[in-house]
């Protein structure tokens, strides 16, 4: 019976033509664990796009998740058994995300998936997560309003990066004029919605908050470009708060650069550019220019140090950058493992209720920590852009922030809070002192 | 004896007059700024920037702008402050002195945005009265985009001093920003400040009159009327700036869709790996910068002449493959071709991901493609420009290749009547798949310039595949002059929605509008007509 399975899993990896060495490794591992009875590993589902326009970003992180087990396995493993991936590809797909969830939990039986990029891919599967019980590491910063018992977010809430990024600029560059550009689908929506209501709260005026979406991949910033310079003239000094996402980043600072828009001038503060995506870009026009995260490759301290070290001779490529949702799937995977540990089994339910309270060291030199709400606490950093593409921190927050699931900001969810402990509700209304369900 | 006792006190207090001299030099509050510098801490260093600026010690100007490079090196530890020469050569930052080497726990002082503005600030009024035209001309935009009172006497000054033109109109321009600001000039210095920003009548004049705060009443009065008249000046250049960033992206649609104008529109096969002939031109232009980057770093500045024709070949020779391995057999049957060549498309995509990791490649821009000019009121970058130049040039090349070489006439032989043509005795497979290997060159010939304005990754294609289609079908297929026309104008009306309604309903708007247009003419602007038409 094992013996078809490693075939299902080696045909399926040659149908979708996943890197040679991925597929070696993954022979390599099955064929170690042929030896043995198949409940002698646990296995780990990897639902990150490994073609599409997501493979761009998501493909590290299949291969961190690859190097993490690989570290963890050289430790002896979870209780005694050794860690086995399951890799699929959901080819940027939303409905195949949800299809290849289903076949992980249901025909590969992984214990948990470490999985998703995009909001509306995260959405797709949650259904399924929900139906048939199982857990999802999603590793992403994203719009928050949401905290669901089987996904366990280790990426930023709103509250752990958009809003510091906007009380910095306010603080440090005495920013007055805001331009909130995105690309339009829900995460810059629901971003952009908080931050109007945030930066009015703040006292700033209608005419001086200008909200640009663009469709994904808008190549041609020329107007925009303009437009903001000339947003930027009206005597007050204006910033850029940027959710563009993805390819659509390249072109953009491109043409910021080369219209002569100075980070001196107008200073962009990004949210989804990390060291990956400046890979692609000659940086030099853009020193000065900022992006928020919870990690930088450039923090020093001897655990990122060594993470890199290892990081860059497990793919064997001395030049490998590291990034935020990097960090959140290291934290997210030691939380996961100290869970199972803990309750002796990979059962959904038991691991589920362990998962809130555990801690895990993150990369820069705290602990974070589960919370109820199935969000994680973590340091907010200001990275400047450096011509190397490394980021300079300039700024970050004394203590580590938690993570909230739903934003105090909005009048639709300020009421709101998650908490699987106590409640063992999702969306409980502090205010009126009921759950409102899956319902909402 | 007394002799010598003389020259002893002579030495003692020759020395004593020496520490007595030495002594403020060493605690004076230039050093003592200097040191600040060592602090690692953003405010503190602020201050220093403020102290050496003012100071009029002559290593002020050194400082501060190995500052601006991150030259300037600072030891936490000895709190010494070291200015790193460009020439490798270092200096003791407090005393001039020169510094065999600096220690190795320096580092270079970080500065941040509001650093860089004091940092600007601080050069340019120290600048002012540079030798050099280009810095001087510099120093005064950056006084006038600080316009702090502290830097008034040196721009009289240096007013003074100008005989450049354009310079001496800076430096004026420059003198009015601060006047405008400066609490108790006149009201005469004023209304002449006003005056002359609005001569200037650009965003950033327009910029400090909104800006300036309480002013009296008779200022605010002809700031207003400034302003207005800045205002309906600028809306008309918004117009002119609208048409040329239409024409620009014109340009690209077009340098997308020309290659397909020949597959699809010449030929009538419906290529969907199209754009991927586009993505490899692309990588083939990141191929030749990694070696020139590698082996011949002074070539950089020609990548991209060396890179069209490389592009041309490689795209040009993958398209012969391809027809002849696939397309031939689908000749006449469009819905076969279609699925045949969009597989096609995944698997080039698929290929040059594994290959070249999924990652964007980073392709750079020569110097001549780098930054902008200001022609009245609007900026016209370098980059769109060259490729609006190259676009024009590869359509003229294209028609002239079509009409006076024998290639070009047996292509128009053969898609104007095949079987006729195979009898005058053209060898029409040969034309296939020559003209299909040209579209495909030309496509590649079009991903080395989209690469300077685009991402280069595996996805590059997909991105212009449908505007490419969109392009050709509006312009008329098999109908250069109709692509060129075509391209311009879906180029030019997006620019002019996009301000109106937006990217995304600009482009909704565009598509709806192409639909309805075909609606009407089912055959686009420009239709083929007569006996080819059916063929």
């Amino acid at each position: 019976m094992f013996s078809k399975s490693t075939h299902d899993i080696a045909a399926s990896l040659s149908r979708r033509g996943v890197l040679a060495a991925t597929a070696g490794l993954m022979l390599g591992l099955a064929s170690f664990t042929g030896a043995k009875a198949a409940d002698d590993t646990i296995k780990v589902g990897v639902l990150h796009s490994l073609s599409g326009t997501m493979a761009i970003s998501e493909t590290t992180l299949k291969d961190t998740i690859l190097f993490l087990i690989d570290e963890q396995n050289k430790k002896g493993g979870v209780n005694g058994k050794k860690l086995e991936a399951v890799v699929v590809d959901p080819a940027s797909n939303w409905p195949l995300f949800a299809e290849k969830a289903r076949e992980l939990i249901t025909k590969d039986k992984v214990s948990v998936v470490f999985g998703c990029w995009t909001s509306v891919s995260r959405k797709s599967v949650l259904p399924v997560f929900k139906e048939l019980n199982s857990i999802l590491f999603y590793p992403v910063q994203y719009e928050g309003e949401e905290s669901e018992r089987n996904v366990f977010y280790t990426g930023a809430a709103p509250n752990q990066q958009a809003i510091p990024a906007v009380d910095y600029l306010m603080k440090e560059e005495k920013v007055k004029r805001w331009v909130l550009a995105g690309t339009d689908y829900v995460y810059p929506r629901t971003t952009n919605k908080i931050l109007e209501a945030y930066l009015k709260s703040k006292g700033v005026a209608q005419e001086d908050i200008m909200i640009n979406y663009t469709p994904f991949g808008h190549s041609d910033w020329q107007t925009i470009v303009a437009d903001i310079k000339k947003f930027g003239s009206a005597g007050k000094k204006t910033a850029v708060v940027s959710t563009i996402n993805g390819d659509a980043n390249v072109p953009f600072y491109k043409e910021l650069g080369n219209q002569g828009i100075k980070a001196k001038d107008i200073p962009v503060v990004a949210f989804s550019v990390g060291e990956e995506e400046l890979a692609g870009i000659d940086t030099k026009p853009l020193v000065g220019h900022l992006a928020a995260w919870n990690y930088f490759e450039s923090i020093k301290n001897p655990a990122n140090e060594k993470f890199i070290k290892d990081w860059q001779a497990y793919t064997k490529n001395p030049k490998r950058v590291t990034n935020d949702p990097m960090e959140a799937h290291v934290i997210g995977f030691n939380m996961w493992v100290k869970a199972v540990e803990k309750v002796k089994s990979t059962d959904p339910d038991k691991v589920i209720d362990a998962l809130p309270g555990i801690e895990a060291p993150n990369l820069t030199g705290g602990v974070s920590k589960m919370l109820p709400n199935h969000h994680i606490t973590k340091p907010v950093f200001i990275g400047e852009i450096k011509a190397n593409g490394q980021f300079d921190v300039v700024w970050k927050t004394p203590s580590l922030v938690p993570g909230d699931a739903w934003s105090k900001e909005l009048d639709g969810s300020k009421d709101l809070i998650g908490d699987w402990v106590g409640k063992k509700c999702g969306n409980f209304n502090t205010k009126t002192n009921k759950c409102l369900g899956s319902g909402s | 004896m007394p002799a010598h006792l003389s020259a002893r006190l002579c030495a003692l207090a020759l020395s004593l007059l020496l520490i007595a001299f030495a002594l403020p030099a060493f605690a004076g509050p230039f050093e003592d700024g200097v040191a600040k510098f060592a602090n690692d801490d953003f405010s503190d260093t602020e201050e220093a920037i403020g102290v050496v600026a003012s100071s009029g010690n002559k290593l002020a100007f050194p400082i501060i702008s190995a500052l601006q490079d991150g030259r300037l090196m600072a030891d936490p530890d000895s709190k010494k402050v070291y200015v790193t020469g460009t020439d490798g050569k270092s200096i003791d930052a407090a005393t001039g002195e020169a510094v065999a080497s600096v220690p190795d726990s320096a580092s270079a002082v970080r500065l941040n945005n509001r650093l860089r503005r004091s940092v600007d600030a601080a050069l340019g009024s120290l600048t002012l009265q540079s030798p050099d035209v280009g810095t001087r001309l510099q120093a005064a935009q950056s006084v006038f985009k600080s316009h702090e009172e502290t830097a008034l006497e040196a721009v009289d000054a240096a007013l003074a001093k100008e005989t450049n033109r354009s310079v001496k109109a800076a430096l004026g321009d420059a003198r009015a920003a601060i006047l405008l600001f400066k609490s108790d000039a006149t009201e005469v210095e004023k209304l002449e400040a006003v005056a002359t920003l609005k001569a200037r009548g650009d965003q950033e004049a327009m910029a400090l009159l909104t800006g300036m705060g309480d002013q009296p009443a008779s200022v605010t009065k002809a700031a207003a009327s400034a302003i207005s008249s800045i205002q309906s000046s600028l809306a008309v250049w918004s117009g002119v700036q609208n048409a040329w960033y239409g024409l620009s992206l014109g340009s690209v649609l077009l340098l997308a869709a020309i290659g397909l104008a020949i597959t699809f529109g010449v030929m009538g096969v419906i290529n969907m790996a199209h754009g991927e002939m586009v993505m490899i031109g692309a990588y083939t232009t990141f191929v030749v910068q990694e070696v020139i980057r590698t082996r011949y770093p002074a070539l950089f500045d020609y990548s991209l002449l060396i890179a069209v024709p490389l592009a041309f070949l490689v795209a040009g020779a993958i398209g012969v493959l391809i027809e002849r391995s696939i397309i031939r057999f689908l000749y006449g049957r469009p819905l076969e071709t279609l699925l045949a060549t969009w597989g096609l498309s995944l698997v080039l995509q698929q290929a040059v991901r594994t290959m070249f990791g999924p990652t964007n490649r980073e392709v750079g821009n020569p110097s001549w493609m780098s930054g902008a000019f200001e022609l009245g009121q609007i900026t016209i970058t370098y980059n769109r420009l060259w490729i609006l130049v190259f676009t024009l040039a590869v359509f003229a090349i294209l028609l002239a290749m079509l009409r006076y070489t024998a290639l070009g006439l047996e292509m128009r032989a053969v898609t104007q009547n095949r079987r006729m043509a195979a009898s005058m005795g053209i060898a029409t497979s040969r034309v296939d798949a020559l003209t299909f290997g040209l579209g495909s060159g030309i496509a590649g010939i079009a991903g080395v310039a989209l690469s300077q304005i685009d991402n280069v990754s595996p996805n590059l294609g997909q991105s212009y595949i449908i505007d490419s289609f969109m392009v050709v079908v509006f312009g008329g297929v098999g109908n250069l002059w109709g692509t060129l026309v075509g391209a311009f104008t879906l180029g030019i009306a997006n620019k002019f929605l996009e301000p109106v309604a937006g990217a995304v309903l600009g482009k909704i708007a565009i598509l709806v509008l192409i639909i309805l247009f075909i609606q009407k003419r089912p055959r686009g602007l420009f239709a083929l007509k007569g006996r080819a038409v059916e063929a």
